[in-house]
C-alpha cells in the first residue's frame, strides 16, 4: 500500500521540485555566466585527458585526431630525464614542505609578544612582501646575487667570503627558490594560526598559570593543542599540491646553468607544449601530474581522518 | 595576569622572542627598504658596494630616467586598465555566484557547488587551456587580459561563507514576504549588506591582477598590450637594455656619457621595481585589515 502510495507520488514531487526551481528562476539567471564561465575555461579544456591520448593535431580537432593508447604516458616515463624532472619537482617540494611549520611558529611567537604595539609593526612588515610581485621578487634575487655588485656578495665580501654567482650555481636553486618563497609568505600564512590562537579561552592560559606553568609549558601544552586542527587542515591542502612546483617562479629565475636542478614537471610542460609545439606529450606530463597531486590529497586526507579526526570533507 | 609575579624563566622567554621577532623585522624589511635607498643613490656607490644603510650621493636621475622610457609609461597604464577593468569583471563572475551559492533552500545548490568546486582540484592543464582561448579568439586582443582570469574559486568560497554566516534567513523571508524578487533581494538588499565583503574580494583581485605576468606571457605577444610586469620581466630579468635611453644618447656630449649611462641603468632597476611595487606597499597598510578579514571567514570553513 505504501509502495503503491510512493509511485503516485513521485511525479507530484518532481513536478513539486521543478516548479520550485522555476520560482527561483531569477537566482539561477544571476549564477548564468559564471556556469558558462567556469564551463568555458574550465569544462572544455578537461579535453586534454582525451588529447594525452590521441596524436593531437590541430586540424584534426579533438574527435579525429587518432588515438595512441599509452603512448605519451610511456614515453615520458621512458625519458632519460624523467627521474631528474620528477626528483626535481619533489625536492623543492619536499623542501618547502619543510617550511611550513615555520608560519605556526611565527604565529606562536606573535602571539606570545606582549607589546601590542610591537605585535602589530611585526604583523605589518611580515605580511608586506606578500604584495611583492614574483616578478620583482625574482629581479631582487637576480640584482642581489650578482656576482660583483649584488647586494648579497657585497655582504659576504664585506664578511670576508667568497662572491659566488648563485643563480648559476645548480645546487643552490632550490635554497633560493624555497627561502625567497618563505620571505614573501611567512607572515601572510601566519595569519590563519594568528587567528586560530585569538581563539583560545583565556580561562584554559588562566587555569594553567594558576597550576604554575611557564610561558613556555602554556605555548606547548595550551597553544599548539589548540591550533592543530587548522595546522592538519592546511597541511591537507598543501600536501594536495605536493608535485605542483608553480611555473611563475622558476621560469624566471631558470637559466641554462641551473637547469639541472630547476626544470620541474610544470615547467617541461611549458617548454615542449607552449614553445615546442607538442600539444599531446606535454598534456600527457601535466595529466600525470594532477593524477599524482589528486591521489597524494585524497591519501593525505584519508590519514588525517584516520589518526585525528580531522579532514577537509 | 600581573597578579602573578614573572618567574625568571618567563623573562628570559620574553627577551628571546623580542629579539627572534626584531630579527625577522629585518630580514622582511630590510631587502624593501635597500631597493628604495639604492634607487635613490649615486649609481657608483651602489655598484662599488657603499651603499648599506642610507643612500649615499642622494640623486632622483634615476626615477627621470625610468620615466623617459615609453615601454615602462605604456606598461603602467595598461596594467591600470587591467587592475580597474579585469577586477570589475571579476566581481560581476563572483559576487552574484557567491550569493546564489549561499543560499540553503537553493534547488541543485549541492550539485552546483560542485561542478564549481571540481576545476579547483582537476584541471586541464596549460595546453588544452591555451588551446580553448585561442579557439574562442580570445588570444592578443586588447581585451584578453581583462577577460582571462575571471574567476577564483578560493575568493568565490570567501564570500559564500560571508553571505551564509553574516546574513540572517529572516531577511530573506521578510524580502520574500514583502514581494521582492530575487533580484530585487540581490541588488538592493544584499549587496548594500555585503559591502565589507566585497572591499576584501576587490582588494584580492586587483592585487592578483597587478602582480600576475603569466597570462600575459602566454596569451598576449603584442608590446603594446602589455602589463607593466611583462615590461620588467624584459627588462630586469631578460636584461633587455633600455633601448630609447641608449638611442637617445646620439649626440657628441652624449656619447660621453655613456659609460654613465650603463650605471645609471643599474639603480634604474631599483628605481623601477620601487616604482612597479608602489601602488601596492602604498595602500598597503590601509587596507590590511581587510585583507586579514578575508583569510579569517575563508578559515571559518573552506
Amino acid at each position: 500500500m505504501a509502495q503503491v502510495q510512493r509511485v503516485v507520488n513521485r511525479p507530484g514531487k518532481i513536478r513539486r521540485y521543478l516548479r520550485g526551481m522555476a520560482a527561483d528562476w531569477q537566482l539561477y539567471a544571476l549564477i548564468l555566466l559564471p556556469v558558462i564561465w567556469v564551463f568555458l575555461m574550465s569544462y572544455v579544456p578537461m579535453n586534454g585527458i582525451l588529447m594525452s591520448f590521441q596524436d593531437y593535431k590541430i586540424k584534426k580537432g579533438i574527435w579525429n585526431s587518432p588515438w595512441v593508447g599509452l603512448k605519451h604516458y610511456i614515453k615520458f616515463v621512458n625519458y632519460p630525464g624523467f627521474w631528474q624532472i620528477l626528483g626535481n619537482t619533489a625536492r623543492i617540494s619536499f623542501y618547502d614542505l619543510l617550511t611550513f611549520p615555520l608560519a605556526v611558529i611565527l604565529a606562536l611567537l606573535i602571539n606570545e609578544l606582549n607589546s601590542s604595539k610591537l605585535r602589530k609593526t611585526v604583523q605589518m612588515v611580515t605580511y608586506m612582501p606578500h604584495f611583492i610581485s614574483t616578478v620583482v621578487v625574482c629581479s631582487m634575487i637576480t640584482l642581489f646575487t650578482h656576482r660583483t655588485n649584488g647586494l648579497f656578495n657585497n655582504i659576504i665580501a664585506l664578511f670576508g667570503g667568497e662572491r659566488q654567482a648563485f643563480l648559476e650555481n645548480a645546487a643552490a636553486f632550490p635554497s633560493i627558490y624555497v627561502w625567497s618563497g618563505v620571505w614573501q609568505s611567512l607572515g601572510w600564512n601566519s595569519i590563519i594560526y594568528l587567528s586560530a590562537l585569538a581563539g583560545v579561552s583565556p580561562e584554559l592560559v588562566e587555569a594553567a598559570q594558576i597550576d604554575g606553568a611557564s610561558r613556555f609549558q602554556i605555548v606547548r601544552h595550551v597553544n599548539i593543542p589548540c591550533i592543530m586542527p587548522t595546522f592538519i587542515i592546511t597541511l591537507i591542502l598543501r600536501c594536495g599540491s605536493i608535485l605542483n612546483v608553480g611555473y611563475e617562479k622558476i621560469l624566471l629565475l631558470q637559466n641554462s646553468l641551473n637547469l639541472d636542478t630547476s626544470q620541474v614537471i610544470s615547467t617541461y610542460v611549458y617548454e615542449l607544449g607552449l614553445l615546442g609545439g607538442q600539444y599531446s606529450y606535454s598534456t600527457a606530463v601535466d595529466m600525470f601530474n594532477t593524477v599524482i597531486n589528486v591521489l597524494c590529497l585524497l591519501g593525505v586526507n584519508y590519514i588525517a581522518g584516520r589518526v585525528s579526526e580531522v579532514s577537509l570533507w | 595576569m600581573a597578579a602573578i609575579r614573572k618567574s625568571r624563566s618567563d623573562r628570559l622567554f620574553d627577551t628571546v622572542n623580542v629579539v627572534i621577532m626584531i630579527l625577522v623585522l629585518f630580514i622582511m624589511a630590510y631587502p624593501i627598504y635597500f631597493v628604495i635607498i639604492a634607487s635613490v643613490s649615486d649609481p657608483y656607490q651602489v655598484t662599488s658596494g657603499n651603499v648599506y644603510l642610507a643612500p649615499k650621493g642622494f640623486t632622483l636621475e634615476a626615477y627621470q630616467n625610468v620615466f623617459k622610457e615609453s615601454r615602462i609609461l605604456q606598461g603602467y597604464a595598461n596594467s591600470i586598465l587591467y587592475t580597474f577593468a579585469g577586477t570589475c569583471w571579476n566581481l560581476v563572475l563572483t559576487i552574484p555566484l557567491a550569493y546564489v551559492l549561499s543560499r540553503r533552500k537553493l534547488r541543485g545548490r549541492w550539485l552546483l557547488t560542485l561542478y564549481f568546486l571540481i576545476p579547483m582540484y582537476f584541471k586541464g592543464g596549460l595546453v588544452p587551456t591555451y588551446l580553448q582561448v585561442k579557439n574562442l579568439g580570445l588570444l592578443n586582443q586588447p581585451y584578453t587580459l581583462i577577460i582571462l582570469g575571471g574567476l577564483n574559486i578560493y575568493n568565490m568560497i570567501v564570500a559564500r561563507v560571508y553571505f551564509q554566516t553574516s546574513i540572517p534567513d529572516d531577511l530573506y523571508e521578510a524580502a520574500h514576504i514583502d514581494g521582492a524578487s530575487q533580484f530585487r533581494t540581490f541588488f538592493s538588499i544584499m549587496l548594500p549588506l555585503a559591502k565589507p565583503i566585497l572591499a576584501v574580494i576587490t582588494l584580492y583581485y586587483a592585487v592578483w591582477r597587478w602582480n600576475d605576468y603569466f597570462n600575459a606571457l602566454i596569451y598576449t605577444s603584442k608590446q603594446a598590450y602589455q602589463p607593466l610586469q611583462m615590461v620588467l620581466r624584459g627588462i630586469l630579468l631578460m636584461n633587455e637594455n633600455m633601448t630609447e635611453l641608449m638611442a637617445s644618447a646620439e649626440s657628441a656630449e652624449a656619447q660621453a656619457d655613456m659609460a654613465r649611462l650603463a650605471y645609471i641603468a643599474q639603480t634604474m632597476k631599483y628605481a623601477l621595481i620601487f616604482i612597479a611595487s608602489a601602488p601596492m606597499l602604498i595602500i598597503y597598510p590601509f587596507v590590511q585589515k581587510h585583507f586579514v578579514k578575508g583569510i579569517m571567514i575563508g578559515s571559518l570553513k573552506g
